[in-house]
């Protein structure tokens, strides 16, 4: 959460218009996360750590590199190593996939919130959590496709990436993309980077002996707002699971689609024909013929 | 409860022991408060009425325990009435000439026992339903703990917890129609625990002649 300038085009929980929606021209961000040049270094945990003062937790050791096993509450910038043996050769892969919110155009957990401006996505396609809206029911991890957004336990509220708004929304680059070394981070507006890793991607695939080599900004979820350039964009799920087809879940959709609409459609039928059977009808019988049974048809 | 004990002065027959009507209040008022609260976490036309009940965290925190309270009320109606609520073959009848009921008819109708047949659909489908809200509604309690593999538990129960909640609102509107508004006796029935001997020939006569025995003269 942040107190940026930035102006909203979707609310969770919202009735009625949203009032940034069409009123800023701004340019969609993007992040582009080359897994082909990243070393594993963690540089971008850090950085992420420190710009957004995050109080430290406990690691895990497990004689990998794997520091913990996944994002949390207060660690939302996780490197993800994994080895893979390649199928055309037999030689060892190590892979590293820098793991965060994916941003998506079109948001499960934003879709699933129930709780009135706990969850926005700004004009510039950055979806941010503000916890003081929030109410703490956990929707959002259900809407997820990623399983990103994580529970604080004490207070009960939800955080996760923020793509550093306040830092985005001052005109600088997300903290984890400043530290990179190698260079494998970059940021912009999302047609250049989709410019910039269908580039790369190509000289992957003709030059460097990965012709399945591709970008990763999946359609499902209405594209990501962080993209990646992978080695073999067909098997996406090597990078530590990242799922080849996301999608808000079906029961998501049914729920705040069609079973939103029959049963206001019910309820309100219910209620309007109750109140006209009792006009049509009314009661069975009067209290008066249970005092004077001989009135009544008993 | 003895039947001789069911027939009281002045006309009158106990139809609800005050454990019976102690239960029914306790999940009255409980599946009020959830209804409302669950009504603001539904829409956002109406998060406000989250509002009234303290803010929607706080509702949030304690939805999950009225839904215990719920749970258990509904639980000891089971262990009450679930004898009671067998499908017979009066009801078979009955459900034959629900047009009739519901036109005011009664005179049509096969003489229904201590319940007919609408109101024991009514008892199984809060029945089971509170038994889906229950399973589903653990499972929306504590998400963060359900693992990724797993995720299909909390995919299923965000569908299931609303279309059973939904049912219910279906069930708890006739329910409050018929209780209220069209038998009249039967919401002070509820209250007090006693019908009109009246009340009990038009619309459970089954029930009246096991009470009060075909022959008898109930005493004055």
């Amino acid at each position: 959460m942040s107190q940026a300038i930035l102006r909203v085009q979707k609310i969770s929980g919202h009735a009625g218009s949203v009032p940034g929606e069409g009123t800023q021209r701004e340019y969609t961000v993007c992040k582009l996360i080359d897994t082909t040049t990243c070393i594993g270094c963690k540089a971008c945990e850090v950085a992420c750590m420190e710009w957004n003062d995050l109080p430290f937790g406990e690691t895990v050791f497990d004689n990998t590199y794997q520091t913990m096993p996944e994002t949390r509450w207060n660690y939302w910038n996780l490197i993800l190593f994994n080895e893979h043996v390649r199928e055309e050769d037999g030689s060892l892969m190590w892979l590293m996939r820098k793991n965060q919110c994916m941003h998506c155009a079109e948001p499960g957990c934003l879709a699933a919130c129930p709780a009135d401006g706990a969850i926005v996505q700004y004009t510039n396609g950055i979806v941010d959590f503000q916890q003081a809206n929030c109410i703490g029911c956990g929707y959002c991890i259900t809407g997820c496709p990623f399983d990103i957004p994580k529970m604080n336990p004490k207070t009960h509220r939800v955080f996760k990436c923020t793509l550093c708004t306040d830092r985005v929304s001052e005109g600088l680059e997300p903290a984890c993309i400043k530290s990179c070394p190698t260079g494998c981070l970059h940021f912009g507006s999302k047609d250049d980077m989709l410019d910039l890793a269908g580039k790369r991607a190509k000289q992957l695939r003709e030059h460097s002996n990965f012709p399945h080599a591709g970008v990763y900004d999946p359609p499902g979820v209405g594209g990501t707002g962080v993209i990646y350039v992978l080695h073999d964009a067909t098997k996406p799920e090597i990078y530590g699971g990242l799922p080849s087809d996301p999608h808000v879940p079906w029961t998501v959709k049914l729920w705040k689609g069609p079973l939103k609409w029959l049963g206001n459609v019910a309820m309100v039928g219910g209620l309007i024909g109750l109140f006209v059977h009792y006009l049509r009808f009314g009661p069975k019988a009067r209290e008066e013929e249970d005092i004077n049974p001989s009135g009544g048809k008993p | 409860m003895n039947k001789s004990e069911q027939i009281l002065p002045h006309g009158h027959l106990l139809r609800y022991a005050l454990k019976e009507r102690l239960t029914h209040w306790v999940a009255a008022g409980a599946y009020i408060y959830l209804l409302m609260t669950g009504l603001a976490f539904w829409s956002p036309w109406l998060f406000w009425v989250a509002v009234i009940f303290g803010g929607a965290p706080v509702s949030r925190m304690l939805h999950p325990w009225a839904g215990l309270i719920f749970f258990a009320a509904v639980w000891y109606m089971y262990v009450m009435w679930a004898p009671q609520m067998k499908h017979t073959d009066v009801d078979k009848a009955w459900w034959k000439a629900v047009r009739y009921y519901s036109t005011n008819q009664d005179d049509k109708m096969p003489p229904a026992g201590r319940y007919n047949a609408g109101q024991k659909f009514l008892f199984w489908g809060f029945f089971w339903s509170a038994v889906a809200l229950l399973a589903s509604g653990v499972v929306l309690w504590f998400p963060e703990y359900i693992p990724w593999n797993l995720r299909f538990l909390r995919y299923i129960s965000i569908l299931i917890h609303p279309a059973a909640a939904l049912f219910t609102i279906g069930l708890f509107l006739i329910h409050v129609y018929m209780g209220v508004f069209a038998e009249r006796g039967a919401f002070g029935s509820v209250i007090r625990g006693d019908v009109s001997i009246a009340f009990a020939k038009r619309y459970h006569p089954g029930w009246y002649k096991e009470i009060v025995g075909e022959s008898s003269t109930p005493r004055k």
